[in-house]
């Protein structure tokens, strides 16, 4: 029987991910005698070099396997951790990821900087074999192996149930063939009479005399989907003078089941990796797992349907008691039931979270001041706050990419370099802090440095140079900031491959724009910025104000609502054709009669006695007529393309309370109708005059 | 492969004629209830329900297939069918005027259509079966439930673009 291996490449791509980030996240903070911080890069190194060999991807391996050894010989103690080997690890966890992601797209990986690093590592490595000549670990140029033959005696203890997990002992024999010449030796001691063996299970043990070139990891490497279910005892039979005794003694290392129950926990972000060292040693290891809940995004779908049916049923309880008497109590106690319901299958999904701490998005921003401040020559401390506040994953990995850039300016341009800072009584280091917090229904996340801030004037005289904004127009301090948010806008005098070329913070703003956020700027000459960042919560929940226009309710999302208001007939005004303009004080807003738009009949068609919501998108304010304003509430969003389409003007739909369906308006898109519309009639009309 | 395998199929009744659908693709069958109007559609979309938390269109099959549609009153069916394509889980309601029975038809009992004679879109057929004098009218649930052949063809069109 042949098991598809490849279903099960998606999960090691994204564990060896885990991996990587846990590799940088733990080189950063590495120092020197920080034997757990080794360990645990070394075991994530390690998982990542086991999987990419099941799989086959060689190039992941062999890259890999050399980090591994440059690894090992930090965690043994024979290569001191000093700051150059840290470079280079971080430059290979690159290479790792290159790599992975060319043998996940199936296409091999030319970058330059893979060899480079490959060839640093060797040299590195190369470098203290020459000093300890006694090195075991292999090194791919190893050479000398044909007179190096060891003989390594195995004890392999399985337990009775390896072969239920889809072990084969005889696939392990085989593979140990492979290295060199096998003597195997069958152990029946344990054999139990016929009547009580059972045939699923395994009683035999065995002794292998192996004599090999190989080392004890190629070994173990062979044993490792089984060691925890194994005992597996390694001796190196011939002794070599140059072995030193300690190193018999770790060499015989008792691999035994102590993680098997960790391992089997789904949630696990990281199989449990190969507990090598001794047991003292791994009894540190769940300190340094990365704690990670892996959902499918159809599991954290059904949970958002129940929170929808939850506000549902909440907002019917609500509906019922704000008007109750006796006879309604049967539709309270069925309310109440359905919302035991309701309650009880949130319960049973509580596993399919949606939101994740923020940290997944801080993760990656110690590597990268670590790498800008090597850049820029800048000495720039990161202050991480509020990691822990909590955000929606769809958020989350959109708003990765701005944060990004944002925090790139901010050492950029943002950081003066040390003399600049000092001569202002600053000190050396820069800070920048990343700070994430609740406020309201929103998450705010705020990127500030302790720089030179925005100088107003420069800002002002390029949007002046660029035609932006008019010679002798007076701005205030947050309307000059927001120029920096204007498509071609730079203010960094000189453009550095980081950041300055002036695509990007338009890119950002409308990013978060899309978002359903926001983002302002304070800044102090001489003292610093803050960008902060606004954000809702989730993108399946929306603040909106309900409408009725003749039989049908809309949603219009609050966020876009200017005002409301009664018309006042002398302020309508009639533009060619017809358009119906509102002056709202200084500023003209078409009309646009939503029943119009959408072929309803409305109970108002008169402009004058109408109501008017006047609301904005993309900086365009249009006034929606509406017959009616109701609540204000909450609503889920539910996706019409689903099991319809998209339909032009409406961005999504809602369950109301009563259990009827509401459409949400999309501003823009109906904007959009309405301007269709005109067109054609604007072509009608020149077709007739022709 | 066998080529005489059974399927079980849903009828029902739309203007006089019997049509049958693949009985795994029938979720439910519900009385009409109320709908939310979609903005500027074919009048075939009577508009969207929910149902159990899902947004549903409901066609009227009648008025899908150009024919005369009927009142509705709380007689009026709906039939809940769902696509069985995991990768397409599409769920749509059609309103028919009244379902009839469950048959079971052997595939060489399927004769197919004539391509001519019909107001139904002919993408739409999969074949006739004779129950005893009774010619039913079997529709193919692939195309029907394709987002793409359903809603594609609107039979009114002037009336979408006219306000």
């Amino acid at each position: 029987m042949s098991v598809d291996l490849s279903q099960f490449i998606p999960s090691f791509l994204e564990e060896s991910f885990e991996g990587l980030e846990l590799m940088e996240s733990s080189l950063l903070t590495l120092e020197a005698g920080d034997n757990e911080t080794i360990h645990s890069i070394f075991r994530a190194a390690h998982s990542i070099k086991g999987g990419a060999g099941t799989f086959g991807f060689n190039e992941v391996t062999e890259f890999t396997h050399l980090v591994e050894t440059l690894l090992d010989e930090m965690r043994d103690g024979r290569r001191e951790i000093n700051q150059q080997d840290i470079e280079i690890l971080l430059e290979s966890v690159d290479c790792i990821r290159l790599l992975i992601e060319s043998a996940r797209d199936g296409e091999p990986c030319e970058d330059e900087k893979i060899a480079k690093t490959s060839a640093l590592l060797t040299e590195t490595l190369n470098a203290t074999k020459t000093e300890s000549p006694s090195d075991e670990s292999p090194v791919s140029t190893e050479d000398n192996g044909a007179e190096n033959l060891t003989y390594w005696k195995i004890q392999f203890l399985p337990e009775h149930q390896l072969v239920q997990t889809g072990n084969d002992p005889l696939l392990l024999f085989n593979a140990l063939a492979d290295l060199g010449e096998v003597t195997l030796h069958a152990n029946a001691d344990e054999l139990p009479p016929l009547t009580e063996m059972h045939a699923e299970e395994l009683y035999l043990n065995w002794h292998i005399d192996l004599v090999s070139t190989c080392s004890e990891d190629d070994i173990k490497e062979i044993f490792e989907w089984v060691e925890d279910e194994c005992e597996l005892i390694i001796h190196k039979a011939s002794p070599q003078k140059q072995e030193a005794t300690e190193h018999t003694a770790s060499v015989a290392s008792k691999l035994t089941s102590t993680d098997t129950l960790q391992s089997k926990t789904p949630s696990q972000a990281q199989p449990a990796p190969a507990s090598r060292s001794n047991d003292k040693k791994s009894t540190a290891k769940p300190k340094t797992e990365v704690g990670s809940i892996r959902v499918g995004v159809d599991k954290v779908d059904s949970l958002i349907n129940l929170v929808g049916e939850l506000v549902i049923t909440q907002s019917m309880l609500s509906e019922l008691g704000s008007d109750f008497d006796m006879t309604k109590l049967d539709k309270l106690t069925s309310g109440l039931e359905q919302l035991l319901q309701n309650t009880k299958e949130l319960q049973e999904s509580v596993m399919r979270i949606r939101m994740l701490p923020i940290s997944f998005a801080f993760n990656r921003f110690p590597r990268l001041i670590h790498d800008l401040s090597k850049k820029t020559g800048k000495s720039i401390e990161l202050v991480i706050k509020g990691e822990q506040t909590e955000l929606d994953k769809t958020v989350m990995e959109q708003i990765g990419d701005p944060l990004v850039h944002l925090v790139r300016n901010a050492a950029d341009h943002g950081i003066e370099p040390a003399e600049t800072r000092l001569a202002a009584g600053k000190p050396e280091q820069g800070t920048i802090t990343l700070d994430a917090y609740h406020q309201g229904g929103n998450i705010v996340i705020e990127i500030s440095d302790d720089g030179g801030g925005i100088n107003r004037q420069a800002v002002l005289t390029k949007a002046i140079e660029k035609g932006i904004v008019e010679p002798n127009a007076s701005l205030s301090d947050a309307q000059v900031f927001d120029l920096l948010f204007e498509p071609g806008f730079s203010t960094a005098k000189e453009v550095s491959d980081i950041s300055g070329r002036g695509v990007g913070m338009d890119v950002v703003k409308r990013n978060i724009q899309a978002l359903g956020g926001r983002i302002q700027v304070e800044s102090e000459q001489g003292k610093g910025s803050t960008f902060k960042v606004n954000l809702p919560l989730t993108l399946a929940i929306l603040d909106g104000q309900l409408v009725r226009v003749g039989e049908e309710v809309y949603i219009i999302p609050l966020i876009a609502i200017v005002e409301s208001l009664q018309v006042e007939p002398k302020l309508v005004n009639r533009a060619s054709g017809d358009m119906v303009l509102y002056r709202l004080r200084e500023d003209n807003v078409p009309v646009l009669p939503v029943y119009q738009l959408f072929n309803l009949p409305a109970d108002n068609t008169n402009i004058n006695e109408s109501l008017l919501v006047v609301v904005e998108a993309d900086g365009q304010k249009v006034g929606l007529m509406v017959d009616d304003l109701l609540a204000q509430q909450q609503v889920v969003i539910k996706s019409l393309k689903d099991n319809y389409q998209q339909v032009e003007g409406v961005s999504g739909a809602t369950i109301l309370g009563d259990g009827s369906v509401a459409m949400i308006l999309d501003i823009q898109g109906m904007i959009n109708i309405a301007l269709q519309r005109a067109q054609r009639e604007q072509r009608n009309i020149e077709k007739v005059a022709s | 492969m066998m080529n005489d395998t059974e399927q079980e199929y849903l009828t029902f009744i739309l203007d006089g004629e019997e049509f049958g659908v693949d009985i795994l693709c029938v979720q439910e069958i519900r009385v009409w209830s109320a709908v939310t109007e979609l903005p500027n559609k074919p009048d075939y979309i009577k508009g969207v329900i929910n149902l159990r938390g899902v947004i549903i269109p409901i066609i009227d099959l009648r008025q899908r297939f150009n024919k005369e549609p009927l009142e509705y009153n709380d007689k009026t069916v709906t039939i809940i069918l769902k696509s069985p394509k995991a990768e397409n889980p599409m769920v749509v309601g059609i309103v028919v005027d009244a379902v009839s029975e469950v048959y079971k038809f052997a595939a060489h009992s399927i004769r197919k259509a004539p391509s001519f004679g019909s107001k139904i879109d002919h993408c739409f057929l999969k074949g006739l079966a004779n129950v005893g004098n009774k010619l039913i009218i079997l529709l193919d649930s692939e195309a029907f439930l394709n987002q793409d052949e359903f809603y594609s063809y609107s039979p009114s069109e002037e009336n979408v673009i006219a306000h």
